[in-house]
């Protein structure tokens, strides 16, 4: 796989990242020498083996569908400085 | 002092609560004039009821307290005030602790040296040397643990080896427990399948008392462990005829620090414990890798949600949503998080996801199965913390990230599996600390606290 500007630019604007041309130029070999490195888990034997997104057996929790205490308007507003009548205020959808 | 001498003292009428916290806060504030561990001084401390009769307590900065900005270490959180408290900090609350202020560390814990601090941060300086780093992620919650000559417990937190990392530079003891012993609840999360909120603490009866606090079932957690088990009485339980295994491939470090965990070793087995050498060939080849690409992957994610618009840094409502979070977050996240949030989204992108995510969580299975399998012949696995002592600040300006994340070699394991681990001081070279690692079975912690015990005192 070929690890250039091109695709470095790419994943920066799935993650909403505005990259400087100077960033790049500083990311580009450390991203090609930490994925080269990384890339020899390729070679560890992993078939049959069930992948583990967490260290212990975990169980669902349920619980009833039951109103509780929760934020109040007020208070899920305080940390923002964009709100409008009640609501979060957020920039242009289209 | 202990905290139980301390409890005792305010019990007696020795110890004025205020007066005591009053004094603390000074100090604080004159340390981090000097060495930066903390983000935020709590200027006038609430002082709670509870049976540790107002024990000044440090959280760090990316665990929630509210009302006090917590930022994670991160310019994109900068004013944020939690609603609520991180329950680790609820459970100290009401057991009587006082909360003195968020500690420094590296932004989003991103870091195993706390040079990666967040834009107009401050980086701690490691107490003995202030030429040398303190470690992280977790390195004001260290140096603080260290400096100060009151009585206190740090709340810190680990994903890959933070909290022992920084424990050991700084020459304190580092505790971080089983996976799901302590609820992350208020946590501000770096990678969700990894993340642990543990201790620091000047010895090892504090980290226990501290533990035993912070810990228990929370339902605000869905991967909170039930156990009810009082650590405290495993401190001064006999070690004799405990088996220990000395992690051959961790000893290929420094030669002081090789040297010093061996006279450690020698201790133990004066005090009755049988070791042996074995080996982590999976491990130690792959575990890097393998820790690097899971975290950094969640990390992508859980950092997605930054973005200008309900709290932290807000810039002006300009252009349509993709620029104005771009904006943002460009101006908010220095430069290690953009890497990780970088390779993180592309080991996750269609195309490339089977190949490193997916295929890094399945080496991370038999990894945890090759430490379990040793957990059957074995009470404890035990290694040095770091390879090295704190190094100079000048030399880790030499490094690239890569050798940066290699630094964790030894931490990662524990980490990975969801093992408790805890590091206590076993020596000096040029008079810096050195960490003993000890590593146990899921919800083992009571072994690890039985030989640290034993050791401490000997």
């Amino acid at each position: 796989m070929k690890i250039d500007n091109e695709l470095i630019l790419n994943v920066a604007k799935n993650a909403r990242l505005n990259l400087t041309e100077d960033e790049i130029s500083e990311f580009l070999p450390q991203l090609k020498e930490i994925l080269e490195s990384f890339s020899k888990i390729d070679k560890v034997n992993t078939k049959g083996i069930d992948p583990s997104f967490q260290p212990i057996e975990i169980k669902n929790v349920y619980r009833d569908d039951e109103i509780g205490k929760c934020l109040s308007q007020e208070e899920a507003l305080k940390n923002t400085q964009h709100k409008k009548e009640g609501y979060f205020k957020g920039p242009k959808v289209i | 002092m202990k905290i139980s001498e301390f409890i005792l003292e305010v019990k007696s009428g020795n110890i004025d609560k205020e007066d005591y916290i009053n004094k603390v806060i000074d100090e604080a504030k004159k340390i981090n004039k000097e060495y930066n561990y903390f983000n935020t001084i709590i200027e006038k401390p609430v002082i709670n009821k509870g049976k540790l009769n107002g024990l000044p307590v440090s959280v760090k900065d990316c665990i929630c307290v509210k009302d006090i900005e917590s930022t994670a270490g991160s310019k994109i959180l900068k004013g944020y005030a939690p609603l609520f408290n991180a329950t680790a900090v609820q459970n100290s609350i009401d057991n009587g602790a006082v909360i003195i202020g968020k500690t420094s560390q590296d932004e989003f814990g991103f870091g195993g040296f706390n040079i990666n601090v967040g834009i107009d941060f401050k980086i701690p300086l490691n107490p003995f040397d202030t030429e040398r780093v303190t470690g992280g992620s977790s390195g004001g919650a260290a140096g603080y643990t260290q400096k100060t000559k009151f009585a206190h417990f740090a709340i810190a937190e680990s994903t890959g080896g933070s909290i022992v990392n920084p424990a050991s530079f700084c020459g304190v003891v580092g505790l971080c427990p089983t996976y799901g012993l302590v609820s992350r609840y208020g946590l501000i999360d770096y990678a969700n399948s990894l993340d642990k909120i543990g201790i620091m603490a000047k010895n090892v009866e504090d980290a226990v008392t501290a533990l035993n606090i912070i810990k228990g079932y929370d339902k605000k957690d869905s991967t909170s462990i039930k156990d009810t088990i009082d650590l405290t009485k495993f401190l001064n339980k006999d070690v004799k005829g405990l088996k220990i295994g000395v992690i051959k491939e961790s000893l290929k470090v420094d030669k002081p620090v090789n040297k010093a965990v061996w006279n450690a070793i020698k201790d133990l087995e004066k005090l009755g414990i049988k070791y042996k050498e074995i080996s982590l060939p999976l491990t130690y080849k792959y575990g890097i890798a393998c820790y690097y690409l899971l975290a950094m992957t969640e990390a992508s994610t859980n950092l997605a949600k930054y973005c200008g618009m309900r709290y932290g840094l807000h810039e002006e409502l300009k252009g349509n949503f993709n620029e104005y979070f771009s904006q943002v977050r460009s101006l908010g996240f220095g430069k290690e998080v953009k890497r990780r949030i970088i390779l993180g989204t592309f080991a996750r992108m269609a195309g490339f996801r089977d190949a490193y995510y997916l295929k890094a969580a399945k080496v991370r299975t038999l990894i945890t199965q090759e430490y379990r399998g040793l957990f059957k012949k074995f009470d404890i696995l035990l290694s040095p913390t770091m390879p090295v002592i704190a190094p100079k600040f000048l030399d880790t300006l030499k490094l690239t990230p890569l050798q940066n994340y290699m630094m964790d070699i030894l931490t990662v394991g524990p980490n990975l599996a969801g093992l408790p681990h805890m590091t206590i001081p076993c020596g000096q070279e040029k008079g810096m600390p050195i960490g003993l690692m000890l590593i146990a079975d899921h919800l083992k912690e009571s072994k690890l606290i039985q030989v640290a015990g034993a050791y401490e005192r000997k």
